[in-house]
């Protein structure tokens, strides 16, 4: 089955997130913040990342600009997940080359169906 | 001591004059030759050898009533606050560099009149030339022949004195016609004059203190020798109504003197550059003459006591060390005498040279010819007048010194000197506040003042004196008894030279006023005098200050500029001038403006009658009523204003401009703020909802779902619940505290205390996080009038922000108490990282998210800041960051004790 990776700095969302994805049969793969996760994507490719926006250390804009200069993983689909949702915020991440812009908060069966849509 | 030696002491003391002179021209700038001390200790140029032999040798005959010449300039001290500071302000718009120059300036430019002022400077200076060349050829003479016999008779030495005479000749020539615009200032000269101020203040001082102290015990004893053959009371006192009435004369005529002596016009306005000057000069002048005068009376009777005659007592301050045979002292006196002429004669000399090149020379000499030729040259030929001039000036001096009777005292020719000037007194200060004074009624008045003078004073003198025939004086002219030259229609209680002073300055004042009512002058006179009589209001107008009609081209005036000033200078001056009225380059008709302008450039060079009559050449002038001058006058007076509000309207309007920008720039601020404000307030509350949604939906839609987890997600869902209730009673908090709906519960208590309560509930995450907290208190107690609940709950949110940004293990946060008299100093500090620069104005605004907006900061509402500064406020405290503290973060709260006023 397709690996997920989840990048998020809220213990509670992760916990939530990783169960259900679990539940479908994914492989979830867990950041707590960017730089994690940039460390991770070295190691194992996912199929589908999702990411928030404001996190300490590295945000998720930094990570997106990063996985898509690099070659290995700019094919990797990203899912925005994030509280910012101002048209701005969607506009920049869309730009910089995420798949899609979810807004929190969010139903988890939604969001599976649209990482399945991507694997 | 042999001739010889002494010559040579006297070339090594001109010497070292001509260095210093040199020294300072070179060093023109630096601090020390601009020093006010300077200035002041300059103005002592009034102390000549009149003073320094002189005036122990009239209080050897008259007693106290030397002093009369000194408590003049001492009175006149405070009044130069209003008088001088005019008189060098007019001068210095208008490059006045005489007297006579000023003189003739406020009459109208008026040629005559600048040269009458000239002749009565040179009639009373010159003699004081004379006399300094005496003194110094008398004090040779005794310094030489190292005896007390007596001084009359023949002069061995004359040749010596003609030498040195010569020399300063050399020495004005020098460093006195260095810039040819006499109005500049002389920095070499007089930086050397304030030297020899300072050596003829000490010696004397060294002498007095030698004879009070060292030949005598003090002045007890002087008084008891001298009264075994001399009146003391006599000496020691104003003798009745006549006495006193001849005091206040003479202190008039030494006040008027310290303002129209050419020697003091020069030291004090001319050379005057800055403020500071006259500050000095106003307590330091006055204490100099007072420290000359301490010993004059001891050394006086000294001599008195010693000699039993007045015969020499000019110089007591040479021969009583030459009594007691110590030669080397009685050479420093010498030294300081030699001081004292050189410094009048320099100056003198140097005054006189400027006024009669510039009123006497060129006005009536050269002017023809420097209108005539087109030579550029004449920056040189003004320059040889001068020099001329001031040779000229000592070769005189020094014949009449060589041919008046040596029995002649010095004070007495002193005195002739001071009555002729005075007479320039109705004209030079009734003129600087009246604006009707005329310059018929000057020149009249002074020309009939030094006429009394010279029949009242210098004839009888001379008759009595020289050629030993008291006929004259005891009969009167033709032997008519109203004619007496010492009492003139009978006024017999006065002194012979207060005598001439009454009726000269009476008569001069009462024939300036006549003439100036009865014959008005010009509208060139009543121009100046409403400039000179109102110089703070008319001072602004500048160049709209004169008022002129006629036809003029700005080209053929330049033409002039450059004949005196060069091409170089005369076309600096138009630049300015074009720049200072905005004026095109094109332009080519000169206005009123551009004479004035061009009358004031050239008045330093030739003086302002030549300059008015040089620029008047090249113009067709239209004469202006007098109506007409006062009218124009008025209204360039009102444009002034005018300007003058408009211009402070302007800037009232930039400031408010500024001001709204300001107020804008803050609202939009404002606006952002609370725009940051509310995304963070949704931001936060989006976080723990996602957490809540996602939970809850797992639940309801899983049934498998092992009863650990379930257990783990129920209490995730609480822990969020509790988050957004937190933040929202922040928020209410912060919000009832900002409005001023939430009051204090105010009681007095103990401080440290409380803080200790904050610090216990972070007890669990202080050990497992393992830091340290340290509270340092001084004292232990410190009591206060606070509301403890929240102040617990600020500093609850100091401690905690701290906690999230130090490190585990390392952390360290302190809190230091300190306590005044009525205020509170409390400092929270650790070592974490620290606060980043550009935050700190913001970083008690509520929610203030710092510029990189997608970075998260380590958790909490961010209203804790927020929520502490209202509290403190609502305290009447402050709290602020310490930007001095650099190894983390640092916060000073400052709380009054007690809140009630």
């Amino acid at each position: 089955m397709s690996k997920i990776l989840i990048v998020d700095d809220e213990p509670n969302i992760v916990m939530a997130l990783d169960y259900a994805l679990q539940k479908q049969g994914f492989t979830v793969l867990i950041a707590r913040d960017g730089q994690e996760a940039l460390d991770i994507v070295k190691k194992d490719i996912p199929k589908v990342i999702i990411l928030d926006i404001m996190m300490p250390k590295v945000d998720g804009f930094e990570v997106l600009n990063q996985l898509k200069s690099n070659p290995k993983t700019k094919d990797i689909a990203v899912l925005i997940l994030s509280a910012k949702n101002k048209a701005k915020d969607i506009e920049n991440g869309l730009k910089a080359g995420a798949n899609e812009y979810l807004a929190k908060p969010f139903s988890t069966k939604k969001l599976i169906e649209k990482i399945k849509s991507y694997c | 001591m042999g001739s010889l030696s002494i010559i040579l002491i006297v070339l090594g003391y001109l010497g070292l004059l001509f260095f210093i002179a040199f020294w300072a021209e070179k060093n023109k700038r630096s601090k020390l030759v601009n020093s006010p001390y300077v200035y002041a200790l300059s103005l002592a140029v009034y102390c000549s050898a009149w003073t320094y032999y002189g005036s122990v040798g009239m209080a050897a005959r008259t007693g106290v009533e030397f002093l009369t010449i000194y408590l003049g300039p001492i009175i006149a001290a405070p009044l130069w606050i209003v008088v001088l500071k005019k008189i060098i302000q007019l001068s210095k718009i208008y490059n006045v560099s005489s007297i006579a120059d000023f003189i003739s300036l406020r009459y109208g430019n008026n040629r005559s009149l600048g040269a009458v002022v000239a002749i009565i400077c040179a009639l009373s200076i010159i003699p004081y030339i004379a006399l300094q060349l005496k003194a110094l050829s008398e004090s040779f003479q005794i310094i030489s022949q190292g005896s007390t016999h007596s001084i009359m008779g023949q002069y061995l030495l004359t040749d010596s004195t003609f030498y040195i005479a010569l020399l300063l000749a050399v020495f004005c020539v020098f460093y006195g016609t260095i810039t040819f615009d006499a109005s500049k200032q002389k920095k070499g000269i007089f930086f050397s004059i304030a030297f020899e101020s300072l050596v003829k203040l000490i010696i004397f001082i060294i002498i007095g203190i030698y004879t009070t102290f060292y030949v005598f015990d003090g002045g007890n004893s002087i008084i008891t020798e001298v009264s075994k053959n001399f009146n003391i009371n006599k000496l020691s006192t104003v003798e009745g109504v006549t006495g006193g009435i001849n005091w206040y004369f003479t202190i008039a005529l030494s006040f008027l003197a310290i303002f129209l002596l050419p020697r003091q016009f020069q030291a004090s306005v001319v050379e005057y550059s800055h403020k500071k000057q006259l500050k000095v000069a106003i307590w330091l002048f006055p204490l100099y003459l007072l420290l000359f005068n301490i010993f004059v009376i001891f050394i006086a009777w000294a001599g008195l006591a010693l000699f039993s005659s007045t015969e020499n007592a000019d110089y007591f301050t040479l021969l009583i060390p030459l009594t007691y045979g110590d030669y080397w002292l009685a050479i420093l006196v010498f030294l300081g005498g030699l001081s004292a002429v050189i410094s009048m004669v320099v100056v003198s000399t140097l005054a006189l040279s400027t006024m009669l090149s510039n009123n006497l020379i060129i006005p009536y000499a050269y002017l023809k010819k420097f209108q005539r030729n087109t030579s550029n040259n004449n920056q040189k030929t003004i320059k040889n007048i001068r020099r001329m001039s001031i040779f000229m000036l000592i070769a005189i001096a020094y014949f009449l010194y060589a041919f008046v009777n040596p029995s002649v005292s010095l004070f007495s020719i002193g005195l002739v000197s001071f009555l002729l000037i005075v007479q320039l007194a109705p004209s030079f200060f009734v003129g600087m506040f009246w604006n009707r004074g005329s310059a018929l009624g000057a020149k009249i008045g002074m020309i009939s003042g030094s006429l009394i003078v010279i029949y009242t004073y210098l004839l009888p003198f001379f008759t009595s004196a020289i050629l030993a025939n008291n006929n004259f004086i005891e009969n009167g002219l033709f032997g008519i008894e109203m004619l007496r030259p010492y009492n003139l229609f009978g006024v017999d209680f006065l002194t012979p030279s207060n005598h001439s002073l009454f009726w000269s300055l009476a008569v001069n004042l009462f024939l300036y006023a006549y003439f100036s009512l009865v014959f008005k002058g010009n509208y060139r006179e009543r121009n100046y005098g409403e400039v000179f009589t109102n110089t703070s209001k008319i001072i602004d107008l500048q160049e709209d200050a004169y008022v002129w009609k006629g036809e003029a081209y700005i080209a053929d005036i330049h033409k002039i500029w450059v004949r005196f000033l060069g091409t170089h200078r005369a076309n600096r001056a138009l630049n300015i001038f074009k720049r200072r009225y905005k004026l095109s380059e094109k332009t080519k008709i000169a206005d009123a403006r551009f004479i004035n302008f061009s009358e004031k450039l050239l008045t330093g060079a030739v003086g302002s009658a030549s300059a008015k009559i040089l620029i008047s050449n090249v113009v067709k002038e239209k004469p202006v009523s007098l109506v007409e001058v006062l009218k124009i006058l008025e209204e360039n007076k009102e444009a002034i204003s005018i300007n003058k509000s408009l211009k402070t309207q302007k800037e009232q309007l930039f400031k408010l401009t500024e001001e709204l920008k300001q107020a804008n720039k803050s609202l939009t601020q404002q606006d952002k703020l609370k725009d940051d404000f509310l995304d963070t307030v949704a931001h936060e509350l989006k976080t723990p909802i996602t957490s809540i949604q996602a939970s809850s939906e797992i639940l309801k839609d899983d049934a498998d779902i092992p009863d650990d987890l379930k257990q783990q997600f129920l209490s995730n869902i609480l822990f969020d619940t509790q988050r957004i209730t937190n933040l929202i009673n922040d928020i209410l908090n912060l919000e009832k505290l900002a409005s001023g709906r939430e009051s204090l519960q105010l009681n007095t208590e103990n401080v440290t205390e409380i803080i200790h309560k904050a610090v216990k509930s972070f007890e669990g995450i202080v050990q497992k996080k393992k830091i340290s907290i340290s509270i340092d208190s001084k004292p232990n107690e410190v009591s206060a009038e606070v509301d403890s609940a929240k102040l617990i709950q600020v500093f609850t949110n100091l401690i905690s922000n701290s906690l999230k940004f130090v490190e585990p293990k390392h952390g360290k946060i302190e809190i230091k108490v300190n306590s005044t008299k009525d205020i509170l100093a409390i400092e929270v500090l650790d070592n974490g990282k620290g606060l980043v620069e550009a935050d700190i104005p913001y970083i008690f605004d509520k929610f203030y998210q710092s510029n990189n907006q997608t970075l998260k900061k380590p958790e909490g509402s961010g209203f804790g800041l927020a929520i502490c500064k209202q509290i403190i406020s609502l305290h009447k405290g402050v709290i602020e960051v310490n930007k001095a503290y650099t190894k983390g973060a640092s916060f000073i709260i400052k709380l009054p004790k007690k809140q009630s006023v």
